[in-house]
């Protein structure tokens, strides 16, 4: 009895051993990889530094500098307007699209594909593309325009249209996982629900409103914050487009944190804009579940 | 009937709108560059030109190298200790595996922009700025991963694993021999996502990597693009941008379906 059970928590000792030794290299990882950084994101914030020399203490002089920098309040704008711009667009191409899709009809499978392929292809092959599409004498957007007989319209040239261009192209290579997610989250909708309301005369349109979109809302809000997410995180699109022009109208906050580490080796500035665009992101996801959870209460 | 036409009319339209431009761009690497304004697929005259450029100008094929050399041992990493430490979360009791998982929990929330910079200098005091270091190890696990492969995990009947144990399997036999083996799915799904975000990725080697012999796909062809080695010829640019989207192109004609599917698992994230 006794060694039956003295063999038991020898199994459970070894067991939990080898627990241990399974986790051991992701823990070694995040510590280093992950904790590190993380806490010393925390001391650079209050440092100048550029690598080589040693660090300096400025206190809260980074931030002091961050709140009067016209750059990032500039890059936070351009954001908020590629959002403004992109999720919208985003969610009713995707619904629209995986609405029509959501029925049985012939080459189902090869249209999701083809809207889909977009997205598993880099972003770098998506900008130098649409920068040929875009290009204002060449391209064969104004191309299109011009042989209808309207005038070309300077996508990229001008401050107030480069963000949209830059918003509408991203649209394009995105949608298309978000038409899979929104495929997913009709085809979870049970059947009897359409049923009962056709039986009590609701019109097709009626039963998206009262139906569709209110099931829909977990899908929604999935969508809503990995496209801010995907706004916020902007880097390669005006890295090779338009390097933040013109006049900064496509400054990015990734682009702006790149080029102030990578250009003026300002780690500590550099990580400032790092822990605020962070920052920002908590609050806007945070807003956006808020409201999207009392629209469904 | 109408209306069945419309939504074909539609969907048709749809799919003009999301293949035309790689159709476009696949054509005009082969045309001359006085045609690139058409909107013709069938180049008049067909020329080499562009990528002979391409491959003069930059050390494609190296980065082509460097890429999938990355790509592939990051992915093989992530899976293999993805798999171990799902399986130490979902089927070994330990005291400490609460801890472990709401770490990762607690990664999966951080912004990659706060870390971003740290990181960055902690490869430079490592002295791994310009290795292929920076750019695999940084990138080795992933606790998205893990959070897949315990979730798997989790649904292989306890039975069969208390009866490899009773046979005398060892916890890492059981693994790799009966575990790993039942989990194709999550494997494929965490390799296509893994491997997709490695190869595509543009910001990370732009930070670390600055020696051209280095330098992965997306980072030789975006300096390409922008950096003026291509004297402004757009076929060039595009033909660089082509080679580039091939290898994950093909990949996908043949899996489709599992590319998308694993995409659609990101869902999970949020």
């Amino acid at each position: 009895m006794n060694q039956s059970r003295r063999r038991q928590r020898k199994a459970r000792r070894r067991v939990e051993a080898i627990g241990y030794l399974m986790s051991f290299p992701y823990v070694l990882h995040f510590l280093v990889f992950g904790a590190y950084p993380l806490a010393f994101a925390f001391i650079l914030i209050f440092h100048r530094w550029n690598i080589y020399l040693p660090m300096k203490w400025i206190g809260l002089g980074n931030i002091r500098f961050l709140i009067h920098d016209a750059l990032i309040w500039k890059a936070l704008w351009n954001t908020f307007y590629f959002v403004l711009i992109h999720v919208p667009s985003q969610l009713v191409v995707a619904l629209a699209f995986a609405a029509l899709l959501n029925r049985h009809l012939r080459g189902r499978t090869l249209f999701r594909a083809i809207y889909f392929m977009p997205v598993v292809v880099s972003g770098v092959v998506i900008t130098i593309l649409w920068q040929q599409l875009y290009a204002q004498d060449t391209g064969l957007l104004n191309r299109a325009l011009t042989a209808i007989g309207l005038p070309r319209i300077p996508w990229l040239t001008d401050y107030r249209l480069a963000m949209p261009s830059i918003a509408l192209m991203a649209t394009w290579k995105n949608v298309g996982l978000y038409i899979v997610l929104f495929l997913v989250g009709l085809q979870s909708i049970p059947r009897s629900l359409y049923e009962a309301a056709a039986l009590d005369g609701a019109s097709e349109w009626k039963q998206f409103w009262h139906i569709t979109l209110p099931m829909l809302n977990p899908t929604i809000l999935l969508v809503l914050i990995l496209s801010t997410i995907g706004g916020f995180s902007l880097f390669v699109e005006p890295y090779i487009m338009t390097g933040g022009g013109p006049a900064n109208s496509t400054l990015s906050g990734v682009l702006y944190l790149y080029k102030q580490a990578f250009f003026f080796n300002r780690m500590g500035y550099a990580a400032t804009i790092g822990f605020f665009w962070a920052m920002m992101i908590f609050v806007v996801v945070l807003v956006q579940r808020k409201v999207v959870e009392r629209d469904v209460g | 009937m109408m209306k069945r036409l419309g939504l074909y009319a539609a969907l048709i339209l749809g799919a003009i709108v999301f293949l035309y431009p790689f159709l476009w761009m696949l054509s005009a690497t082969f045309k001359p560059e006085l045609e690139l304004g058409g909107f013709h697929l069938i180049p008049h005259r067909v020329t080499w030109e562009n990528y002979r450029l391409v491959f003069t100008r930059i050390p494609i094929i190296r980065a082509f190298v460097n890429s999938l050399f990355v790509s592939a041992t990051a992915t093989t990493s992530v899976i293999v200790f993805g798999a171990m430490v799902g399986y130490a979360l979902s089927r070994l009791s330990f005291p400490g595996r609460e801890i472990i998982f709401n770490v990762i929990l607690f990664t999966m929330m951080i912004p990659a922009q706060l870390t971003l910079i740290p990181l960055y200098t902690l490869i430079v005091r490592l002295g791994w700025a310009d290795s292929y270091q920076a750019l695999i190890v940084p990138g080795m696990m992933s606790g998205f991963a893990i959070l897949l492969f315990r979730q798997f995990f989790r649904t292989i009947p306890p039975s069969l694993i208390e009866a490899a144990r009773l046979d005398g399997c060892s916890e890492w036999q059981i693994l790799f021999h009966i575990v790993m083996p039942l989990s194709k799915p999550v494997i494929t799904t965490v390799g296509i996502l893994t491997f997709m975000g490695i190869w595509n990725d543009l910001l990370w080697p732009l930070l670390v990597i600055h020696d051209r012999r280095l330098m992965t796909m997306p980072q030789v062809v975006a300096l390409f693009s922008i950096g003026g080695l291509a004297e402004a010829r757009v076929g060039a640019q595009l033909a660089a941008a082509t080679l580039l989207a091939l290898p994950i192109i093909v990949a996908y004609a043949f899996f489709q379906r599992t590319f998308i599917e694993s995409m659609a698992t990101t869902g999970l994230k949020g």
